[in-house]
Protein backbone atom coordinates (compact mmCIF):
# COMPACT_ATOMS: atom_id res chain seq x y z
CA UNK A 1 0.00 0.00 0.00
CA UNK A 2 2.87 2.32 -0.65
CA UNK A 3 1.57 3.97 -3.79
CA UNK A 4 -0.38 7.19 -3.93
CA UNK A 5 -3.59 6.34 -5.77
CA UNK A 6 -3.92 8.96 -8.49
CA UNK A 7 -7.27 7.76 -9.71
CA UNK A 8 -8.07 10.99 -11.49
CA UNK A 9 -7.08 11.37 -15.13
CA UNK A 10 -3.42 12.16 -14.99
CA UNK A 11 -2.02 13.87 -18.05
CA UNK A 12 1.39 14.21 -16.47
CA UNK A 13 4.25 12.00 -17.52
CA UNK A 14 4.27 8.58 -15.95
CA UNK A 15 8.01 8.63 -15.63
CA UNK A 16 9.46 10.53 -12.77
CA UNK A 17 12.98 10.56 -14.12
CA UNK A 18 12.92 14.20 -15.05
CA UNK A 19 13.82 13.56 -18.70
CA UNK A 20 11.43 14.51 -21.49
CA UNK A 21 9.05 11.71 -22.49
CA UNK A 22 9.74 9.94 -25.76
CA UNK A 23 6.08 9.64 -26.69
CA UNK A 24 3.28 11.97 -25.69
CA UNK A 25 -0.32 11.12 -26.44
CA UNK A 26 -2.89 13.88 -25.85
CA UNK A 27 -6.66 13.55 -26.04
CA UNK A 28 -6.40 10.80 -28.62
CA UNK A 29 -9.72 9.56 -30.01
CA UNK A 30 -9.97 6.76 -32.54
CA UNK A 31 -12.63 4.60 -34.12
CA UNK A 32 -13.03 1.40 -36.11
CA UNK A 33 -15.81 1.44 -38.70
CA UNK A 34 -17.38 4.46 -37.03
CA UNK A 35 -17.37 2.89 -33.57
CA UNK A 36 -15.31 4.81 -31.05
CA UNK A 37 -12.75 2.53 -29.40
CA UNK A 38 -10.36 5.11 -27.96
CA UNK A 39 -12.06 7.95 -26.10
CA UNK A 40 -9.84 10.80 -25.09
CA UNK A 41 -6.65 9.02 -24.04
CA UNK A 42 -3.80 11.09 -22.64
CA UNK A 43 -0.50 9.70 -21.41
CA UNK A 44 3.21 9.84 -22.03
CA UNK A 45 5.95 7.25 -22.22
CA UNK A 46 9.26 7.97 -20.45
CA UNK A 47 12.40 7.80 -22.52
CA UNK A 48 13.90 4.91 -20.58
CA UNK A 49 12.72 1.53 -19.43
CA UNK A 50 9.47 -0.32 -19.89
CA UNK A 51 6.11 1.29 -19.24
CA UNK A 52 3.14 -1.05 -18.94
CA UNK A 53 -0.23 -0.21 -20.50
CA UNK A 54 -2.75 -2.07 -18.40
CA UNK A 55 -6.50 -2.57 -18.25
CA UNK A 56 -9.23 -5.16 -18.63
CA UNK A 57 -9.98 -6.82 -21.94
CA UNK A 58 -11.59 -4.48 -24.40
CA UNK A 59 -10.75 -1.17 -22.74
CA UNK A 60 -8.83 0.01 -25.78
CA UNK A 61 -5.20 -0.91 -25.12
CA UNK A 62 -4.59 -2.48 -28.52
CA UNK A 63 -6.70 0.21 -30.17
CA UNK A 64 -4.64 2.94 -28.51
CA UNK A 65 -1.44 1.38 -29.85
CA UNK A 66 -2.96 1.07 -33.30
CA UNK A 67 -4.19 4.65 -33.18
CA UNK A 68 -0.69 5.87 -32.29
CA UNK A 69 0.57 4.06 -35.39
CA UNK A 70 -2.29 5.25 -37.59
CA UNK A 71 -3.44 1.70 -38.22
CA UNK A 72 -6.96 2.68 -37.21
CA UNK A 73 -8.75 5.94 -37.87
CA UNK A 74 -7.79 8.78 -35.54
CA UNK A 75 -10.66 11.17 -34.91
CA UNK A 76 -8.89 13.73 -32.74
CA UNK A 77 -5.94 14.32 -30.48
CA UNK A 78 -2.20 14.55 -30.95
CA UNK A 79 0.73 12.16 -30.74
CA UNK A 80 4.24 13.51 -30.40
CA UNK A 81 7.46 11.60 -30.76
CA UNK A 82 10.22 13.45 -28.92
CA UNK A 83 8.22 16.64 -29.22
CA UNK A 84 7.48 16.36 -32.93
CA UNK A 85 3.91 15.62 -34.01
CA UNK A 86 3.44 12.32 -35.81
CA UNK A 87 -0.34 11.96 -35.76
CA UNK A 88 -0.72 13.51 -39.22
CA UNK A 89 1.66 11.02 -40.84
CA UNK A 90 0.72 7.74 -42.55
CA UNK A 91 1.74 4.55 -40.76
CA UNK A 92 4.90 3.84 -42.73
CA UNK A 93 6.27 7.34 -42.04
CA UNK A 94 5.53 7.03 -38.32
CA UNK A 95 7.47 3.75 -38.25
CA UNK A 96 10.30 5.30 -40.26
CA UNK A 97 10.59 8.00 -37.58
CA UNK A 98 11.54 5.22 -35.19
CA UNK A 99 8.39 3.69 -33.74
CA UNK A 100 8.84 -0.08 -33.68
CA UNK A 101 5.75 -2.27 -33.47
CA UNK A 102 5.27 -5.80 -32.19
CA UNK A 103 1.60 -6.52 -32.85
CA UNK A 104 -0.79 -8.64 -30.88
CA UNK A 105 -0.96 -12.10 -32.47
CA UNK A 106 2.55 -11.59 -33.87
CA UNK A 107 1.46 -11.12 -37.50
CA UNK A 108 4.50 -12.75 -39.08
CA UNK A 109 4.27 -13.29 -42.83
CA UNK A 110 3.48 -16.99 -42.82
CA UNK A 111 4.41 -17.66 -46.45
CA UNK A 112 7.78 -15.91 -46.19
CA UNK A 113 10.85 -17.50 -44.67
CA UNK A 114 12.20 -16.32 -41.33
CA UNK A 115 15.10 -14.65 -43.14
CA UNK A 116 12.67 -12.85 -45.46
CA UNK A 117 10.55 -11.66 -42.56
CA UNK A 118 13.64 -10.15 -41.01
CA UNK A 119 14.99 -8.69 -44.25
CA UNK A 120 11.65 -7.03 -44.90
CA UNK A 121 11.90 -5.22 -41.59
CA UNK A 122 15.39 -3.82 -42.25
CA UNK A 123 15.18 -0.12 -42.96
CA UNK A 124 18.39 1.28 -41.50
CA UNK A 125 21.61 1.33 -43.49
CA UNK A 126 23.16 -0.82 -40.83
CA UNK A 127 20.45 -3.10 -39.45
CA UNK A 128 21.33 -4.68 -36.14
CA UNK A 129 21.62 -8.24 -37.37
CA UNK A 130 24.24 -9.27 -34.79
CA UNK A 131 22.09 -8.09 -31.90
CA UNK A 132 19.04 -9.91 -33.23
CA UNK A 133 21.02 -13.07 -33.91
CA UNK A 134 22.53 -13.04 -30.43
CA UNK A 135 19.11 -12.52 -28.83
CA UNK A 136 17.38 -15.20 -30.91
CA UNK A 137 19.93 -17.82 -31.99
CA UNK A 138 17.07 -20.17 -32.75
CA UNK A 139 15.99 -17.97 -35.65
CA UNK A 140 19.38 -18.23 -37.31
CA UNK A 141 19.00 -22.01 -37.44
CA UNK A 142 15.52 -21.66 -38.89
CA UNK A 143 16.31 -18.85 -41.34
CA UNK A 144 15.06 -20.73 -44.39
CA UNK A 145 11.94 -22.13 -42.73
CA UNK A 146 8.54 -20.64 -43.58
CA UNK A 147 7.50 -18.41 -40.68
CA UNK A 148 4.03 -19.96 -40.76
CA UNK A 149 5.49 -23.33 -39.80
CA UNK A 150 7.04 -22.01 -36.58
CA UNK A 151 5.57 -22.46 -33.11
CA UNK A 152 3.82 -19.53 -31.45
CA UNK A 153 6.87 -18.75 -29.35
CA UNK A 154 9.20 -18.83 -32.34
CA UNK A 155 6.82 -16.57 -34.28
CA UNK A 156 6.92 -14.14 -31.38
CA UNK A 157 10.71 -14.17 -31.60
CA UNK A 158 10.43 -13.28 -35.31
CA UNK A 159 8.01 -10.49 -34.51
CA UNK A 160 10.28 -9.09 -31.78
CA UNK A 161 13.33 -9.51 -33.98
CA UNK A 162 11.67 -7.46 -36.73
CA UNK A 163 11.17 -4.58 -34.34
CA UNK A 164 14.67 -4.80 -32.86
CA UNK A 165 16.36 -4.88 -36.27
CA UNK A 166 16.31 -1.09 -36.51
CA UNK A 167 17.43 1.70 -34.24
CA UNK A 168 14.03 2.81 -32.90
CA UNK A 169 13.11 5.70 -30.60
CA UNK A 170 10.38 3.67 -28.92
CA UNK A 171 8.83 0.21 -29.21
CA UNK A 172 5.10 -0.52 -28.95
CA UNK A 173 4.78 -4.13 -27.88
CA UNK A 174 1.27 -5.61 -27.73
CA UNK A 175 0.69 -8.71 -25.59
CA UNK A 176 3.91 -10.51 -26.48
CA UNK A 177 3.29 -13.46 -24.13
CA UNK A 178 -0.32 -14.11 -25.12
CA UNK A 179 -1.00 -17.78 -25.70
CA UNK A 180 2.58 -18.90 -25.09
CA UNK A 181 3.82 -21.77 -22.92
CA UNK A 182 5.20 -20.66 -19.51
CA UNK A 183 8.80 -21.49 -20.43
CA UNK A 184 8.53 -19.39 -23.60
CA UNK A 185 6.93 -16.54 -21.63
CA UNK A 186 10.14 -16.36 -19.62
CA UNK A 187 12.27 -16.25 -22.77
CA UNK A 188 10.17 -13.49 -24.31
CA UNK A 189 10.32 -11.50 -21.07
CA UNK A 190 14.09 -11.88 -20.92
CA UNK A 191 14.39 -10.72 -24.53
CA UNK A 192 12.25 -7.66 -23.74
CA UNK A 193 14.33 -6.89 -20.68
CA UNK A 194 17.46 -7.04 -22.79
CA UNK A 195 15.89 -4.87 -25.50
CA UNK A 196 14.77 -2.29 -22.94
CA UNK A 197 18.41 -1.50 -22.20
CA UNK A 198 18.62 0.22 -25.59
CA UNK A 199 15.12 1.47 -26.32
CA UNK A 200 12.10 2.57 -24.25
CA UNK A 201 9.11 0.25 -24.54
CA UNK A 202 5.38 0.71 -24.13
CA UNK A 203 4.15 -2.74 -23.21
CA UNK A 204 0.60 -4.07 -23.25
CA UNK A 205 0.63 -7.18 -21.10
CA UNK A 206 -2.00 -9.28 -19.34
CA UNK A 207 0.46 -11.49 -17.52
CA UNK A 208 0.99 -9.50 -14.34
CA UNK A 209 4.04 -11.53 -13.34
CA UNK A 210 5.70 -10.36 -16.52
CA UNK A 211 4.63 -6.79 -15.77
CA UNK A 212 6.21 -7.09 -12.32
CA UNK A 213 9.43 -8.39 -13.80
CA UNK A 214 9.75 -5.77 -16.52
CA UNK A 215 7.78 -2.60 -16.04
CA UNK A 216 8.95 0.53 -14.31
CA UNK A 217 5.86 2.68 -14.64
CA UNK A 218 2.31 1.82 -15.58
CA UNK A 219 -0.64 3.46 -17.30
CA UNK A 220 -4.09 2.00 -16.62
CA UNK A 221 -6.97 2.29 -19.06
CA UNK A 222 -10.65 1.80 -18.42
CA UNK A 223 -13.51 2.42 -20.87
CA UNK A 224 -11.24 4.12 -23.35
CA UNK A 225 -9.79 6.54 -20.76
CA UNK A 226 -6.64 6.67 -18.69
CA UNK A 227 -7.73 6.17 -15.07
CA UNK A 228 -4.40 5.76 -13.34
CA UNK A 229 -0.74 6.42 -13.94
CA UNK A 230 2.15 5.52 -11.72
CA UNK A 231 5.93 5.56 -11.66
CA UNK A 232 5.96 2.20 -9.99
CA UNK A 233 4.14 -0.68 -11.62
CA UNK A 234 5.08 -2.90 -8.69
CA UNK A 235 3.48 -0.72 -6.07
CA UNK A 236 0.36 -0.51 -8.22
CA UNK A 237 0.22 -4.28 -8.48
CA UNK A 238 0.73 -4.56 -4.72
CA UNK A 239 -2.39 -2.51 -4.14
CA UNK A 240 -5.16 -5.09 -4.25
CA UNK A 241 -7.93 -2.49 -4.15
CA UNK A 242 -6.61 -0.68 -7.21
CA UNK A 243 -5.85 -3.86 -9.08
CA UNK A 244 -9.29 -5.30 -8.44
CA UNK A 245 -10.98 -2.06 -9.41
CA UNK A 246 -9.03 -1.46 -12.63
CA UNK A 247 -7.99 -4.89 -13.81
CA UNK A 248 -10.77 -6.95 -12.23
CA UNK A 249 -8.37 -9.65 -11.08
CA UNK A 250 -6.36 -10.55 -8.05
CA UNK A 251 -2.64 -10.06 -8.48
CA UNK A 252 -1.89 -13.69 -7.87
CA UNK A 253 1.38 -14.89 -6.45
CA UNK A 254 4.59 -13.06 -7.05
CA UNK A 255 6.62 -14.44 -9.98
CA UNK A 256 9.04 -17.22 -9.35
CA UNK A 257 12.18 -17.21 -11.38
CA UNK A 258 10.50 -15.72 -14.41
CA UNK B 1 -5.02 -39.70 -80.47
CA UNK B 2 -4.01 -36.83 -82.72
CA UNK B 3 -7.31 -35.09 -81.95
CA UNK B 4 -6.68 -35.40 -78.25
CA UNK B 5 -3.18 -33.99 -78.63
CA UNK B 6 -4.49 -31.11 -80.74
CA UNK B 7 -7.20 -30.33 -78.19
CA UNK B 8 -4.64 -30.53 -75.40
CA UNK B 9 -2.25 -28.07 -77.06
CA UNK B 10 -4.98 -25.62 -78.13
CA UNK B 11 -6.32 -25.85 -74.58
CA UNK B 12 -2.92 -25.06 -73.11
CA UNK B 13 -2.60 -22.20 -75.64
CA UNK B 14 -5.93 -20.79 -74.52
CA UNK B 15 -4.82 -21.31 -70.91
CA UNK B 16 -1.66 -19.35 -71.72
CA UNK B 17 -3.79 -16.39 -72.84
CA UNK B 18 -5.95 -16.70 -69.74
CA UNK B 19 -2.85 -16.77 -67.56
CA UNK B 20 -1.53 -13.53 -69.05
CA UNK B 21 -4.76 -11.82 -68.00
CA UNK B 22 -5.39 -13.70 -64.76
CA UNK B 23 -1.88 -13.33 -63.31
CA UNK B 24 -2.26 -9.55 -63.05
CA UNK B 25 -5.83 -9.77 -61.80
CA UNK B 26 -4.81 -12.18 -59.09
CA UNK B 27 -1.83 -10.16 -57.89
CA UNK B 28 -3.80 -6.92 -57.92
CA UNK B 29 -6.66 -8.43 -55.95
CA UNK B 30 -4.35 -10.25 -53.59
CA UNK B 31 -2.35 -7.16 -52.72
CA UNK B 32 -4.93 -4.40 -52.95
CA UNK B 33 -8.32 -6.06 -52.59
CA UNK B 34 -9.42 -4.52 -55.89
CA UNK B 35 -11.25 -6.54 -58.52
CA UNK B 36 -9.97 -4.76 -61.58
CA UNK B 37 -12.72 -4.65 -64.19
CA UNK B 38 -10.56 -2.40 -66.38
CA UNK B 39 -8.08 -5.22 -66.93
CA UNK B 40 -9.81 -6.16 -70.18
CA UNK B 41 -9.27 -2.63 -71.45
CA UNK B 42 -5.50 -2.99 -70.87
CA UNK B 43 -5.61 -6.14 -72.99
CA UNK B 44 -7.76 -4.65 -75.74
CA UNK B 45 -5.66 -1.53 -76.10
CA UNK B 46 -2.51 -3.66 -76.18
CA UNK B 47 -4.04 -5.77 -78.95
CA UNK B 48 -5.29 -2.80 -80.98
CA UNK B 49 -2.13 -0.70 -80.79
CA UNK B 50 -0.06 -3.86 -81.21
CA UNK B 51 -1.93 -4.63 -84.43
CA UNK B 52 -1.53 -1.07 -85.70
CA UNK B 53 2.19 -1.35 -85.05
CA UNK B 54 2.46 -4.68 -86.85
CA UNK B 55 0.50 -3.30 -89.80
CA UNK B 56 2.81 -0.32 -90.18
CA UNK B 57 5.89 -2.53 -89.91
CA UNK B 58 4.44 -5.16 -92.21
CA UNK B 59 2.10 -7.64 -90.62
CA UNK B 60 3.74 -10.70 -92.12
CA UNK B 61 7.23 -9.75 -90.96
CA UNK B 62 8.79 -11.18 -87.82
CA UNK B 63 10.04 -7.71 -86.94
CA UNK B 64 6.49 -6.40 -87.07
CA UNK B 65 5.24 -9.24 -84.88
CA UNK B 66 8.04 -8.83 -82.34
CA UNK B 67 7.50 -5.09 -82.20
CA UNK B 68 3.73 -5.56 -81.80
CA UNK B 69 4.41 -7.75 -78.74
CA UNK B 70 6.71 -5.13 -77.28
CA UNK B 71 4.36 -2.24 -78.01
CA UNK B 72 1.32 -4.16 -76.73
CA UNK B 73 3.19 -4.92 -73.53
CA UNK B 74 4.27 -1.30 -73.04
CA UNK B 75 0.82 0.11 -73.86
CA UNK B 76 -0.80 -2.26 -71.36
CA UNK B 77 1.75 -1.36 -68.70
CA UNK B 78 1.39 2.37 -69.29
CA UNK B 79 -2.40 2.37 -69.23
CA UNK B 80 -2.40 0.23 -66.08
CA UNK B 81 0.12 2.42 -64.28
CA UNK B 82 -1.89 5.50 -65.23
CA UNK B 83 -5.10 3.87 -64.03
CA UNK B 84 -3.59 3.07 -60.65
CA UNK B 85 -2.05 6.50 -60.24
CA UNK B 86 -4.95 8.63 -61.42
CA UNK B 87 -8.05 6.62 -60.48
CA UNK B 88 -7.20 3.99 -57.86
CA UNK B 89 -4.74 5.81 -55.62
CA UNK B 90 -7.01 8.75 -54.68
CA UNK B 91 -9.55 6.15 -53.51
CA UNK B 92 -7.03 4.46 -51.21
CA UNK B 93 -8.67 1.85 -48.93
CA UNK B 94 -12.12 2.53 -50.43
CA UNK B 95 -12.56 -0.80 -52.15
CA UNK B 96 -16.11 -0.46 -53.45
CA UNK B 97 -15.36 2.90 -55.05
CA UNK B 98 -12.17 1.47 -56.52
CA UNK B 99 -14.05 -1.40 -58.14
CA UNK B 100 -16.73 0.98 -59.44
CA UNK B 101 -14.15 3.27 -61.00
CA UNK B 102 -12.60 0.33 -62.86
CA UNK B 103 -16.05 -0.70 -64.13
CA UNK B 104 -16.59 2.84 -65.37
CA UNK B 105 -13.18 3.01 -67.00
CA UNK B 106 -13.85 -0.28 -68.77
CA UNK B 107 -17.15 0.96 -70.20
CA UNK B 108 -15.63 4.26 -71.28
CA UNK B 109 -12.61 2.54 -72.81
CA UNK B 110 -14.75 0.16 -74.88
CA UNK B 111 -16.83 3.08 -76.15
CA UNK B 112 -13.67 4.96 -77.03
CA UNK B 113 -12.13 1.97 -78.83
CA UNK B 114 -15.36 1.43 -80.78
CA UNK B 115 -15.33 5.10 -81.74
CA UNK B 116 -11.79 4.80 -83.11
CA UNK B 117 -11.65 1.27 -84.52
CA UNK B 118 -15.35 0.54 -85.14
CA UNK B 119 -17.44 -2.22 -83.64
CA UNK B 120 -16.58 -4.95 -86.15
CA UNK B 121 -13.75 -7.36 -85.54
CA UNK B 122 -10.66 -6.64 -87.63
CA UNK B 123 -9.13 -9.83 -88.99
CA UNK B 124 -5.39 -9.89 -88.65
CA UNK B 125 -2.42 -11.90 -89.78
CA UNK B 126 1.10 -12.51 -88.61
CA UNK B 127 4.26 -13.95 -90.12
CA UNK B 128 3.46 -16.73 -92.59
CA UNK B 129 4.98 -19.41 -90.33
CA UNK B 130 2.54 -18.55 -87.56
CA UNK B 131 -0.40 -19.23 -89.87
CA UNK B 132 0.92 -22.72 -90.68
CA UNK B 133 0.84 -25.90 -88.66
CA UNK B 134 3.46 -28.34 -87.44
CA UNK B 135 2.93 -32.09 -87.40
CA UNK B 136 3.40 -33.38 -83.85
CA UNK B 137 2.70 -37.13 -83.54
CA UNK B 138 0.10 -36.86 -86.24
CA UNK B 139 -1.61 -33.76 -84.85
CA UNK B 140 -1.49 -30.58 -86.91
CA UNK B 141 -0.63 -27.98 -84.27
CA UNK B 142 -1.04 -24.31 -85.29
CA UNK B 143 2.36 -22.68 -84.95
CA UNK B 144 1.11 -19.54 -83.20
CA UNK B 145 0.24 -21.74 -80.19
CA UNK B 146 3.90 -22.53 -79.62
CA UNK B 147 4.71 -18.85 -79.41
CA UNK B 148 1.78 -18.09 -77.12
CA UNK B 149 2.70 -20.93 -74.76
CA UNK B 150 6.38 -19.97 -74.83
CA UNK B 151 5.69 -16.31 -74.04
CA UNK B 152 3.27 -17.16 -71.22
CA UNK B 153 5.84 -19.59 -69.80
CA UNK B 154 8.52 -16.89 -69.88
CA UNK B 155 6.16 -14.41 -68.22
CA UNK B 156 5.39 -16.94 -65.49
CA UNK B 157 9.08 -17.65 -64.92
CA UNK B 158 9.86 -13.93 -64.87
CA UNK B 159 7.11 -13.20 -62.37
CA UNK B 160 8.17 -16.06 -60.10
CA UNK B 161 11.78 -14.86 -60.16
CA UNK B 162 10.67 -11.30 -59.48
CA UNK B 163 8.47 -12.33 -56.56
CA UNK B 164 11.08 -14.66 -55.04
CA UNK B 165 14.29 -12.79 -55.65
CA UNK B 166 13.65 -9.06 -55.39
CA UNK B 167 12.81 -6.86 -52.44
CA UNK B 168 9.70 -5.56 -54.17
CA UNK B 169 8.67 -9.12 -54.89
CA UNK B 170 9.04 -9.85 -51.19
CA UNK B 171 6.96 -6.77 -50.33
CA UNK B 172 4.24 -7.91 -52.73
CA UNK B 173 4.16 -11.44 -51.28
CA UNK B 174 4.05 -10.05 -47.75
CA UNK B 175 1.40 -7.50 -48.73
CA UNK B 176 -0.84 -10.18 -50.22
CA UNK B 177 -0.79 -11.83 -46.79
CA UNK B 178 -1.12 -8.79 -44.57
CA UNK B 179 -1.00 -5.34 -46.06
CA UNK B 180 -1.26 -3.32 -42.87
CA UNK B 181 1.65 -5.18 -41.25
CA UNK B 182 3.81 -4.25 -44.24
CA UNK B 183 3.12 -0.57 -43.61
CA UNK B 184 3.77 -1.18 -39.90
CA UNK B 185 7.32 -2.22 -40.85
CA UNK B 186 7.83 1.24 -42.33
CA UNK B 187 7.26 0.29 -45.96
CA UNK B 188 5.20 2.46 -48.31
CA UNK B 189 3.01 -0.28 -49.72
CA UNK B 190 1.42 2.06 -52.27
CA UNK B 191 4.53 1.88 -54.43
CA UNK B 192 3.98 -1.84 -54.65
CA UNK B 193 0.38 -1.10 -55.73
CA UNK B 194 1.56 0.87 -58.77
CA UNK B 195 4.06 -1.87 -59.49
CA UNK B 196 1.55 -4.75 -59.53
CA UNK B 197 -0.79 -2.73 -61.71
CA UNK B 198 2.07 -2.04 -64.15
CA UNK B 199 3.19 -5.66 -64.23
CA UNK B 200 -0.37 -6.89 -64.56
CA UNK B 201 -1.05 -4.40 -67.37
CA UNK B 202 2.12 -5.43 -69.21
CA UNK B 203 1.11 -9.10 -69.08
CA UNK B 204 -2.43 -8.22 -70.20
CA UNK B 205 -1.13 -6.12 -73.12
CA UNK B 206 1.09 -9.01 -74.16
CA UNK B 207 -1.89 -11.32 -73.77
CA UNK B 208 -3.91 -9.01 -76.02
CA UNK B 209 -1.48 -9.30 -78.91
CA UNK B 210 -1.24 -13.08 -78.51
CA UNK B 211 -5.00 -13.45 -78.11
CA UNK B 212 -5.56 -11.60 -81.35
CA UNK B 213 -3.39 -14.18 -83.11
CA UNK B 214 -5.12 -17.01 -81.26
CA UNK B 215 -8.58 -15.88 -82.36
CA UNK B 216 -7.43 -14.31 -85.65
CA UNK B 217 -8.95 -10.89 -85.01
CA UNK B 218 -8.89 -7.81 -82.83
CA UNK B 219 -12.02 -6.11 -81.58
CA UNK B 220 -12.91 -3.57 -78.90
CA UNK B 221 -14.75 -6.40 -77.14
CA UNK B 222 -11.78 -8.79 -77.11
CA UNK B 223 -10.80 -7.92 -73.54
CA UNK B 224 -14.29 -8.15 -72.11
CA UNK B 225 -14.90 -11.71 -73.26
CA UNK B 226 -11.51 -12.88 -72.00
CA UNK B 227 -11.88 -11.02 -68.71
CA UNK B 228 -14.85 -13.14 -67.66
CA UNK B 229 -12.86 -16.33 -68.00
CA UNK B 230 -9.82 -14.72 -66.42
CA UNK B 231 -11.92 -13.83 -63.38
CA UNK B 232 -13.13 -17.43 -63.18
CA UNK B 233 -9.56 -18.67 -63.49
CA UNK B 234 -8.46 -16.29 -60.75
CA UNK B 235 -11.16 -17.48 -58.37
CA UNK B 236 -10.51 -21.16 -59.13
CA UNK B 237 -6.76 -20.71 -58.67
CA UNK B 238 -7.13 -18.73 -55.47
CA UNK B 239 -7.14 -14.94 -55.36
CA UNK B 240 -3.61 -13.67 -54.86
CA UNK B 241 -1.86 -16.87 -55.88
CA UNK B 242 0.29 -16.71 -59.01
CA UNK B 243 0.88 -20.45 -59.08
CA UNK B 244 -2.86 -20.96 -58.61
CA UNK B 245 -3.57 -18.69 -61.58
CA UNK B 246 -1.13 -20.68 -63.73
CA UNK B 247 -2.58 -24.07 -62.82
CA UNK B 248 -6.19 -22.91 -63.09
CA UNK B 249 -5.53 -21.22 -66.47
CA UNK B 250 -4.32 -24.45 -68.03
CA UNK B 251 -7.04 -26.47 -66.31
CA UNK B 252 -9.82 -24.20 -67.54
CA UNK B 253 -8.36 -23.81 -71.05
CA UNK B 254 -7.92 -27.54 -71.61
CA UNK B 255 -11.28 -28.47 -70.07
CA UNK B 256 -13.02 -25.85 -72.19
CA UNK B 257 -11.45 -27.17 -75.41
CA UNK B 258 -12.39 -30.77 -74.73
CA UNK B 259 -15.92 -29.98 -73.60
CA UNK B 260 -16.42 -27.74 -76.61
CA UNK B 261 -15.16 -30.31 -79.09
CA UNK B 262 -17.07 -33.31 -77.79
CA UNK B 263 -20.24 -31.78 -76.38
CA UNK B 264 -20.13 -28.09 -77.34
CA UNK B 265 -20.54 -27.09 -73.69
CA UNK B 266 -17.11 -25.58 -72.95
CA UNK B 267 -18.36 -22.42 -71.26
CA UNK B 268 -20.91 -24.35 -69.22
CA UNK B 269 -18.29 -26.80 -67.97
CA UNK B 270 -16.12 -23.91 -66.80
CA UNK B 271 -18.96 -22.49 -64.75
CA UNK B 272 -19.62 -25.94 -63.26
CA UNK B 273 -15.93 -26.22 -62.37
CA UNK B 274 -16.12 -22.80 -60.72
CA UNK B 275 -19.15 -23.89 -58.69
CA UNK B 276 -17.47 -27.12 -57.61
CA UNK B 277 -14.32 -25.31 -56.51
CA UNK B 278 -16.30 -22.68 -54.63
CA UNK B 279 -18.29 -25.37 -52.83
CA UNK B 280 -15.37 -27.59 -51.92
CA UNK B 281 -12.47 -25.12 -51.62
CA UNK B 282 -13.90 -21.61 -51.25
CA UNK B 283 -10.45 -20.00 -51.15
CA UNK B 284 -9.47 -21.61 -54.47
CA UNK B 285 -7.04 -24.36 -55.38
CA UNK B 286 -4.00 -22.55 -53.99
CA UNK B 287 -5.55 -19.62 -52.19
CA UNK B 288 -4.50 -18.75 -48.70
CA UNK B 289 -6.85 -17.40 -46.14
CA UNK B 290 -6.11 -13.77 -46.79
CA UNK B 291 -5.69 -11.82 -43.56
CA UNK B 292 -8.25 -9.09 -43.11
CA UNK B 293 -6.28 -5.93 -43.48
Amino acid sequence: MSTTPQTTPAPAAAGGTGTAPVLTVSHLKASINGQQVVEDVTFSVPSIGITALLGRNGVGKTSSIKAILGLIHRDAGTVELEGRPIHTLPTHRIVQRGVGYVPEDREVFAGLSVAENLRLSERDDHPRRELVESLFPDLVKRAQQAAGSLSGGQQQMVSLARALMNDNRVLLVDEPTKGLAPKIVGEVADALEEAAKTVPILLVEQNLAVVRQLAAGAIVLSDGHVVHTTDSATSFLDDDTLVTRHLGVGTGPAPKGA
Amino acid sequence: MSTILLLLVTGIGLGAVYFLVASGLSLIYGLMGVLNFAHGAFLTLGALIGWETARIMGADSWGGFALSLLVGCLVGALLAALTEFVLIRPLYERHIEQVLVTVGLNLAAIALFEGIWGTDPVFIQGPTWMGMTTDVLGAQIPNHLFITILVAGLVLAGMVLFLKRTRYGMIIRAGVENRSMVTALGIDVRRAFTLVFTIGGAAAGLGGVLASHYFGYVSPLLGGSLLIFAFIVTVIGGLGSLAGAAVASVLVGVLQQFANYYWSIGDFVVVILLAVVLLTRPSGLMGRKVATA
